[in-house]
């Protein structure tokens, strides 16, 4: 769909983010150690630090991916919140002191904490570029994803934007501008999300939308021509002429007989009046001939309450088959186990002074991540009956939903969107940094530094990793990125998780085991996902029937493959000395 | 990094029992969800309370039970 630009939004979203980035230059004049740099001299507040979790971890996918699947796919887009929040309870009663007590800036000081073995750290450091580099793409994808509406530039601008933003905040400053920005983010992002839920709450249930006459269900074609022209229903999209809005109620409950409108409702009320009601859900259908590549959107009217349980987007769960299903239970096992392993998420327990700080910051980053999450089932449902989404472009049905309200609100919860990008995007620059200058080059190669040169050589890495991430965000358009952090969950429980896990509880684990672990976990998830089904088909081109792999997500054959590895390599080698 | 002095962190870490317990809470809870999502999902459909299906309710409890565990770890921890 074409959108309207207004000043108004541009200058709220200019407002966001060159406030970011003021702040961020402000705060530079305090990260110049290399202790500054990577861990904000380990002095900030549990209380910030604990919003600055929200602000790390409520990214693109959990905003406008999620809302997104709920609007277009209903309950199933609810189960991502359930775990990526789950993954936050292994965080806070496993993981969380220890991690805070072993380690010092990265990932790979905590695991190596015990051994100081070169082997740990140049595969931790490998493994956490691979789970940076995963969790970049959908927020890059997100970002590009945004500024099309909101701005009127193409994808491509908006994934350079935020590369060029972001690495301008963690090259400024590392930890301390990434964690700021995190905080107001993260604040931002659950404020407005309540006030949003507040709107849809107070606006209730409408038949088409409030517009007059009935909802038009006649299918939608859009045709993209060899040469790049768009058709709409065979003739040249054009602002008068595009694809209709979607996402509309047709009939409301029996105790709503004779209005259009049920007005105000309360959390459990509208859950319940939409579950009673009649929807619009587009199926979509593509095809490739001489003409071009035409996408066909075709509307079915159906009761909500198909959509308000399982099996909506995890077409296994209802009724499909073991591949199916066992597919769900690898995703939702990744996304229990991956949180406690994300790399971006590991380090900003180096940003607080002791384990106690740990513990009180992770608990206010679940208050705040959960009650975002609940807030997410509102958002998507909302969007699912504003009769605002553009059917292309499922990423977007959150600031659309917002624009179904006005024009300032969409501005507003856009340019908060973008800030949630430029947040988890800076943590993960930040650790993939980390990884670069302090684990291999430091630890790994035995380069020997001076604290001002540890510094500059993380942000030479920053700046590579910005540019690799602007890369991979222009080149997956189009991808849910709900869908797409799937795939960084897997890999990172699958890599990290097991030696995480067992150097914690298993006094026997050696240095062999932990190194094969991760490498282990590391290159079967990702070789697992190369050869998957969704990738054949979603980004190779190819038939999914090609794929060898008999399920898609690896997560329940990798993760306890890497408990596995590490278990029989520490038995054959010899056991640690204690000292 | 440790600066040539790797330490050994069962002198000084390990995850509490209490926290041990409230993760076995929750394992319990998420398998059981997951459980009845893969296998009886069809369970999910029912509207045990304020018309609101089962699949939302226990969503949003799940929810509410990680918040709920991790509040009381917080107390039980910040009282010893």
């Amino acid at each position: 769909m074409l959108h309207e630009t207004s000043p108004l939004a541009i200058g709220i979203f200019a407002a966001f983010v060159f406030g970011v980035l003021w702040l961020s230059f402000w705060l530079g004049r305090k990260g110049q150690s290399a202790q500054g740099y990577y861990a904000a001299h380990g002095q900030v507040h549990w209380f910030v630090n604990g919003v600055a979790f929200a602000g790390d971890y409520l990214s693109a996918a959990s905003f406008l991916g999620i809302c997104g699947m709920i609007a277009f796919s209903g309950y199933d887009g609810f189960l991502y919140s359930i775990g990526f929040l789950a993954g936050w309870v292994v965080a806070l009663f496993v993981i969380a002191e220890p991690i805070k007590a072993l380690g010092r800036f990265t990932f790979a000081d905590a695991l190596d904490a015990r051994f100081n073995s070169r082997g740990i750290k140049l595969a931790v450091a490998i493994s956490t570029l691979v789970v940076s580099i995963f969790y970049l793409i959908p927020q890059m994808v997100g970002a590009g994803s945004l500024v099309t509406p909101l701005l009127g530039l193409p994808h491509a601008v908006g994934v350079m934007l935020v590369g060029a933003a972001v690495t301008v905040i963690v090259v400024t400053a590392g930890m301390v501008s990434t964690t700021w920005v995190q905080f107001i983010k993260g604040s931002l992002l659950v404020f407005f999300c309540g006030i949003l839920t507040v709107l849809i709450l107070n606006r209730g249930l409408t038949v088409n939308a409030g517009r007059s006459g009935p909802v038009d269900l006649t299918p939608q074609v859009r045709t993209v021509r060899p040469d790049g022209t768009v058709l709409v229903d065979g003739r040249p999209q054009s602002a008068d002429h595009d694809l209709r809005p979607i996402g509309t109620i047709t009939r409301l409950p029996e105790r709503f007989a004779g209005k259009t409108t049920t007005g105000p409702l309360g959390p459990l009320a509208y859950l319940a009046a939409l579950e009673d009601s009649t929807i619009v859900t587009w199926s979509q259908e593509t095809t490739v001939d001489q003409d071009g590549t035409h996408v066909t959107f075709t509307p079915r009217e159906r009761p909500a309450a198909e959509l308000l349980r399982p099996g909506g987007y995890f077409k296994g769960l209802a009724g499909g088959t073991l591949a199916g299903r066992l597919d769900f239970a690898s995703l939702m096992l990744a996304l229990f186990c991956g949180t406690a392993s994300l790399p971006h998420i590991l380090i900003r327990y180096y940003t607080v002074k002791d384990a106690a700080a740990a513990r009180r910051s992770t608990v206010v980053g679940i208050a705040a991540i959960g009650f975002f999450y609940l807030l997410t089932l509102y958002l998507g449902l909302g969007a699912m009956t504003s009769g605002a989404l553009d059917p292309t472009d499922t990423n977007m049905a959150a600031p659309l939903l917002a624009k179904s309200f006005n024009q300032t609100l969409f501005a507003v919860i856009s340019a908060i969107a973008f800030t949630t990008v430029l947040g988890t995007v800076s943590g993960l620059i930040m650790a993939g940094s980390g990884a670069v200058a302090h684990d291999l080059v430091e630890n790994v190669c035995g380069v020997q530094m001076t604290d001002h040169e540890k510094v500059r050589v993380g942000k030479l890495a920053a700046v590579a990793l910005g540019i690799v991430a602007m890369a991979l965000g222009i080149l997956f358009k189009g991808f849910n990125v709900g869908f797409l952090v799937g795939w960084a969950f897997n890999i990172a429980a699958s890599a990290n998780l097991p030696a995480l896990v067992m150097l914690l509880f298993w006094p026997r684990t050696t240095k062999q085991g932990i190194t094969a672990a991760v490498t282990v976990g590391m290159v079967s998830s990702l070789g697992w996902i190369l050869l998957s089904a969704d990738t054949f088909e979603k980004v190779y081109g190819l038939s999914r029937d090609l794929s060898p792999m008999p399920f898609s997500q690896p997560g329940l054959v990798t993760i306890p493959l890497g408990f596995l590895v590490l278990v029989v390599v520490s038995l054959l080698t010899p056991a640690p000395t204690r000292r | 990094m440790n600066n040539g002095q790797p330490h050994d962190p069962h002198d000084q870490l390990s995850p509490s029992r209490l926290g041990l317990g409230l993760f076995a809470v929750y394992v319990l809870l998420y398998g059981g969800f997951m459980g009845l999502v893969l296998v009886r999902p069809d369970l999910l459909a029912s509207r045990p309370f304020g018309g609101v299906n089962l699949a939302i309710l226990s969503g949003l409890g799940l929810i509410l039970a990680a918040v709920v565990l991790s509040a009381i770890y917080m107390v039980a921890r910040s009282n010893r």
